[in-house]
């Protein structure tokens, strides 16, 4: 089963803190891959100005680095810092690893001025057209391009893959850190497989099988959008249900549990927005879930979220204190990463509930189903 | 030997054993009570005096000689009117186990004569050909196994129904709900519908133990069942009851029926849980309905608003029907305004290589409220034979590619495919209904199967009975004869269809849980079934096993 853990900080810390509660957590994995997601990014050697979006990925070749440098060139972005990873090459068990890449781009010049969206458009278009310049030979991986985003996946165990880039070492250290401890050794050994999966600055990650993938799936292609593609993994459709609750329909982060996992016909009747929501559950019925699954996200104000399927079929535990705390699929992930917190405060969160980690960090919101949803439209 | 010319034979003379189904009498059992020759509805078998020659020995005298007997027995008639249908009824009457009918097993001559005086075979039923159907074939085998857990069907909660009505998309809905537009109507419904069967086809107490059976899934089981009319209205009393909001109500080509709905819409007390327009149906696609003048009643006269004993032959289309883009929008729409458009309108056609186009249609008519398609193996009260069994198209690939059709759109949530055509044709009806489901259907009409399971008819495909367009039905389901529908007691339907109702609702269950779906139907979850037939599963675009 997979493990999973995040750890989100005011004080921006190595991801190696949470590589340990991996370690932690291991009894019972089969660490056969990690992904991490890094926000709120801090470099030893470079000052980072937040509004550069970073490219994360691997060039597998000489061939595929040179083409995606040269990709970059053409269209505009201007490189203001390329991070070198320290590498040590023996403990990567794959042999076609060229180049591991981050990235900081000034953007094109003609979307300086430009909105959000805009700009967001443009970086999600860069990176699929960077993913199709992969060929079978000169493999390229993009895992993401956004501002204040890095991104790390790698076959073999977390560890190994720390040691192996370095990461204790101090060079990057970032206020948000999310890592997903295995391959997608159901199907196929794809990096794209590896949680935690992203969109527009949106990722989450999941343990657990989407037993409701293949319709959900066929949905989200039908609407569309272009950055709704991949799918190497069951659980890439989470995130993508996630943006598309946040960013298409624009509502607020509580309707995601509402659209994944809706009340029952008879508690919404007696919910106070119950119309609105049986409503809501009508038109996104395509989306909702089965489970088992325990869904840990970040969205790019650095809020974190966490929710369960609507049985409760996964564990995950929440826990910290003002200004630090965690979320792991396994209690001992969190006392790795804060040992030094009150115990009995933490939270493992019911069907019903979405645990909030706000950007100001001081206090968890923890949030029901059954409570009014906070949207003026469904008054 | 006698001269052939003396005996009556005639090019469509038979014999007993050219039948299809033989009656097999035991003059050693029989008592003569007379019993079956009354119940028979064709008049298949009558009481015969015949003579038999006793040897007569005189053996003191040395002679011999002959002696004759009469004695009384049954015998089959061999005149293509009155041919055995295997309704079985002397059967069940019998006290004495003394007869039955059983199949021909000599080749069906009887087919070369069942044109006489010109009119080629009619009947009901549906498509006789037997064995297993491609429904029947389907397996479910994406089970949850270690890396996820199945569920409990007996234990865990599920949603098993299903959305009746047009689903506008997310972006649409909430721009609406902000700015007070029109929600579309919609129905959460129990995923197996009871198809349209008419009160004219269906006697009055079969009808009553539908509705019973409905009202009592609904207020007593919890399963939100509806019930579909077909054409020729509806009982005035459940038209001003709270019932009406279990009825679909049905608009064919004939509109029988629409004058008495039509003036008891201001006197309703709920609305109807849907319209459906019939434009074709599987079972004789192209065709209109067929109610001969036996089986129009002084009731069925009177709710149809025509004379008593007259043929009600509906025409093949609408009479108003131009264009779909035209008159089929006006209709859905026209009907839609009747109900102050809160009641879901959803066209029904025969399944056809053209349903995609129609379906495409739908989609730009935001009134539409669903599409529901009939395959070749659906059911009916009355149909020519070769309309019957050769014309139309099976089910499942209609509406497969009907689906995907959705789903390239990203519509697939927003008109829901409903399908009917031999769903529980040899009586898995939850598995095949879920097999349809995961094709991509968002439900399934059940009409013979629930005549078979709720009723006791006994139809089947070795065309057994099959004279529901006779008004004779031995059950007394489609018979407007009061001797005949008073065999069938309401109640005991009703009991029958809850029966029914909540074992379909555990074996959706059985089916669901190990998939690890519960929270909702699992339309369109193609990866979750496959099919041991290579070309099946590669035009199903599903899964080959072996």
């Amino acid at each position: 089963m997979c493990r999973l853990a995040l750890k989100t900080a005011n004080e921006p810390f190595s991801p190696y803190e949470v590589l340990s509660a991996m370690e932690a957590m291991q009894e019972g994995y089969d660490g056969s891959g990690l992904g991490l997601l890094l926000r709120g990014m801090e470099f030893e050697d470079f000052k980072y100005n937040p509004r550069f979006p970073i490219l994360s990925g691997i060039a597998h070749t000489e061939t595929a680095w040179k083409r995606v440098t040269e990709y970059m060139e053409k269209r505009g972005y201007e490189l203001k810092y390329d991070h070198r990873f320290h590498m040590e090459p023996d403990l990567i068990e794959a042999d076609d690893r060229f180049r591991y890449f981050l990235r900081a781009y000034r953007m094109p010049v003609a979307f300086r001025d430009q909105s959000d969206d805009i700009r967001e458009a443009e970086l999600l278009r860069t990176r699929l057209a960077l993913r199709n310049l992969t060929d079978e030979v000169d493999k390229v991986t993009i895992f993401s391009f956004y501002p204040d985003v890095a991104m790390i996946k790698e076959v073999g165990w977390p560890m190994q893959i720390g040691n192996a880039l370095c990461l204790h070492d101090g060079q990057i250290k970032s206020r948000v850190c999310m890592a997903q401890g295995r391959q997608n050794t159901n199907y196929g050994i794809n990096l794209y497989a590896c949680h935690p999966f992203f969109i527009q600055g949106i990722s989450t990650m999941t343990n657990g099988e989407n037993t409701a993938f293949v319709p959900i799936r066929d949905w989200l292609v039908g609407k569309k959008f272009s950055g709704y593609t991949g799918y190497q993994s069951d659980s890439e459709v989470f995130t993508h249900i996630l943006h598309y609750t946040l960013k298409k329909l624009k509502l607020p982060l509580q309707a995601y549990k509402h659209i994944i996992t809706p009340l029952n016909p008879t508690e919404l009747a007696e919910h106070p927005q119950g119309e609105f929501l049986a409503g809501l559950r009508q038109v996104c019925k395509r989306l909702i879930i089965d489970g088992p699954n325990a869904v840990i996200g970040s969205l790019p104000d650095e809020t974190c979220m966490l929710v369960m399927d609507q049985k409760k079929l996964r564990p995950a535990t929440v826990g910290g204190r003002d200004g630090v705390w965690a979320i792991a699929s396994e209690l001992c992930g969190v006392d790795a990463m804060i040992p030094d917190r009150d115990p009995s405060l933490d939270f493992q969160p019911m069907r019903e509930h979405t645990v909030i980690i706000p950007p100001h960090r001081k206090e968890l919101e923890i949030w029901s189903q059954y409570d009014p949803f906070p949207l003026p439209l469904a008054a | 030997m006698v001269s052939v010319r003396s005996v009556s034979i005639t090019p469509s003379s038979l014999t007993p054993a050219d039948l299809p189904w033989i009656i097999e009498h035991r003059e050693d059992r029989c008592t003569l009570c007379g019993r079956c020759t009354a119940v028979c509805p064709k008049g298949a078998i009558r009481l015969a005096h015949m003579r038999q020659r006793v040897p007569k020995l005189d053996v003191f005298n040395k002679n011999r000689g002959n002696d004759y007997r009469t004695f009384t027995g049954i015998r089959q008639e061999t005149d293509p009117a009155k041919l055995c249908i295997g309704c079985g009824m002397c059967s069940m009457v019998c006290p004495n186990e003394a007869i039955a009918p059983v199949p021909g097993t000599n080749e069906n001559r009887t087919a070369f004569f069942q044109n006489q005086k010109g009119e080629p075979m009619k009947r009901g039923g549906r498509r006789n050909t037997t064995g297993p159907t491609l429904l029947d074939r389907i397996m479910f085998n994406r089970i949850s196994m270690l890396t996820d857990p199945a569920l409990d069907a007996g234990r865990h909660e599920f949603t098993t129904t299903t959305t009746l009505g047009r689903i506008l998309s997310p972006e649409d809905f909430l721009d609406r709900t902000l700015n007070g537009g029109w929600i579309p109507p919609s129905r959460e419904v129990f995923p197996f519908i009871i198809g349209s069967m008419s009160f004219g086809a269906l006697s009055p107490n079969m009808w009553l133990g539908l509705l019973q059976g409905v009202a009592y899934c609904n207020e007593v089981l919890g399963i939100p069942v509806v019930m579909g009319t077909g054409e020729g209205g509806c009982p005035p009393w459940v038209l001003r009851s709270p019932y009406l909001k279990y009825i679909i109500l049905q608009i064919a080509s004939g509109y029988f029926g629409w004058d008495e709905i039509i003036r008891a819409i201001p006197e309703m007390q709920c609305d109807p849980a849907a319209i459906e327009i019939k434009y074709g149906q599987g079972a004789k696609p192209g065709d209109g309905g067929l109610l001969m003048w036996y089986k129009v009643s002084k009731l069925i006269a009177r709710l149809r608003g025509v004379p008593e004993g007259v043929d009600l032959p509906s025409p093949p289309v609408h009479q108003t029907l131009y264009s779909i883009e035209e008159s089929v929008m006006k209709m859905i729409q026209t009907l839609s305004t009747a109900f102050q458009h809160k009641v879901p309108i959803y066209p029904k056609i025969s399944a056809s290589t053209s349903a995609k186009s129609v379906l495409n249609n739908l989609v730009r008519n935001p009134y539409a409220g669903g599409l529901m398609i009939d395959g070749i193996d659906g059911g009916t009260g009355a149909a020519y034979n070769v309309s019957m069994d050769a014309t139309g198209h099976p089910i499942a690939s209609c509406v497969r590619d009907c689906y995907l059709d959705l789903a390239a759109q990203g519509k697939q949530n927003e008109i829901p495919i409903f399908a009917a055509g031999g769903i529980g044709k040899n009586g898995n009806v939850a598995q095949n209904g879920m097999a349809m489901i995961m094709l991509g259907a968002s439900g399934v009409h059940i009409g013979k199967y629930i005549m078979q399971a709720a009723a006791g008819c006994l139809g089947n495909e070795k065309n057994r009975c099959n004279v529901c367009n006779l008004g004779i039905c031995p059950k007394g389901i489609t018979s407007q004869n009061a001797k005949l529908y008073r065999r069938l007691d309401p109640d005991k339907v009703a009991e029958r269809v809850g029966d029914v109702f909540m074992s379909i609702n555990t074996e959706v269950k059985k089916i669901m849980a190990p998939l690890g779906r519960s929270q909702s139907l699992p339309i369109g979850m193609s990866d979750a079934i496959s099919i041991p037939d290579k070309d099946a599963a590669d035009r199903l675009q599903i899964r080959y096993v072996c």
